[in-house]
């Protein structure tokens, strides 16, 4: 009988160190918090200098020059918008997920965490380049949804290094892409739900489910 | 009950070869002192568990240079593959029998 209990207890020890070991737990749920923040901050940043709120349907003629081609002044002021939006999110969530990690005396840069890395980098960098080439062509109505699909097939990659609810988060993020692919001209609104409010919803329910 | 006790392996009887074990089945390669920090050994303790495990042939040593610091880092064979899952799978058939003990 002992015995038994013993076996049960070395395969829950087998199962936890095999977890512990490949997948990197230390992903804090104030970064997705903190980057959806950012996230809606950055759209209402755009939405002001628009002169329209991200309810209402973005008008063709500020995207596009009347002889064709892209607006530059616009498309300056979106690119340094989205690079400081890109900056402060991952810094604020780089820094809240070393907090946790050192707060559990955890080690931050191990293997799991540079697989999760890369496992991220490689569908976001196909995504960057991809929208960059639809900027190119000035098909910029493609470009939020393009960025939440993309997005969300890297979450997915990732889910397999840490926690399984960032690939339920990706699988939302690729659904929301696919139904902003219907609402063109919305760019603005679909952003706000899906890097906003869905980090949001998926930090706080990562922080009560983990960290407290 | 003697048959079913009779397909454990004796190498995997300490809780930290088990452990050492399934870090490796689930990672390409893992150096010394990230399985100290998660075993939660000692130096010469995990040391000495390993040496058992490389004797039988069950784990992979592999010693390079990292930064001019010497680094060993450990991978799993394809025989310890094999007996690991011996041993899991008689495990959990004396679990399951347990209920008839």
């Amino acid at each position: 009988m002992n015995n038994q209990k013993e076996h049960l207890d070395n395969l829950s020890e087998i199962r936890s160190l095999m977890e512990r070991s490949s997948k990197f737990l230390s992903l804090s749920g104030i970064s997705g918090i903190s980057a959806g923040i950012i996230a809606i901050m950055g759209v209402t940043a755009a939405s002001i200098y628009q002169g329209y709120s991200f309810f209402e349907r973005t008008r063709v003629t500020n995207l596009l020059k009347p002889t064709g081609g892209i607006n530059m002044d616009f498309m300056l002021f979106f690119s340094i918008d989205a690079i400081i939006v890109i900056i402060l999110a991952l810094s604020t969530s780089v820094f809240f997920t070393m907090r946790k990690a050192k707060k559990r005396k955890l080690p931050v840069w191990d293997s799991p965490a540079k697989r999760l890395v890369w496992s991220l980098s490689v569908p976001l960098v196909t995504g960057g380049v991809f929208c960059l080439v639809l900027l190119r062509y000035s098909l910029v109505f493609l470009i939020t949804p393009s960025m939440l699909i993309f997005y969300g097939m890297a979450l997915i990659n990732a889910g397999k290094y840490t926690h399984n609810e960032v690939s339920v988060l990706g699988l939302f993020e690729i659904l929301l892409g696919i139904v902003a692919l219907f609402f063109i001209g919305y760019g603005m609104l679909f952003w706000v739900i899906g890097f906003g409010l869905f980090h949001i919803i998926y930090g706080t329910f990562m922080y009560y489910k983990y960290e407290r | 009950m003697k048959s079913i006790i009779k397909n454990l392996n004796k190498v995997f009887e300490s809780r930290i070869r088990l452990g050492v074990m399934s870090i490796l089945l689930v990672n390409d390669r893992v150096d010394f002192n990230t399985l100290k920090k998660l075993l939660n050994v000692t130096d010469g303790n995990l040391a000495s568990h390993i040496n058992a495990l490389q004797n039988k042939k069950y784990i992979k040593v592999k010693k390079q240079f990292l930064n001019k610091k010497p680094n060993t880092s450990y991978a799993v064979s394809e025989l310890g593959k094999k007996a690991f899952n011996d041993h899991l799978n008689a495990l959990e058939k004396i679990i399951k029998k347990g209920v008839d003990f």
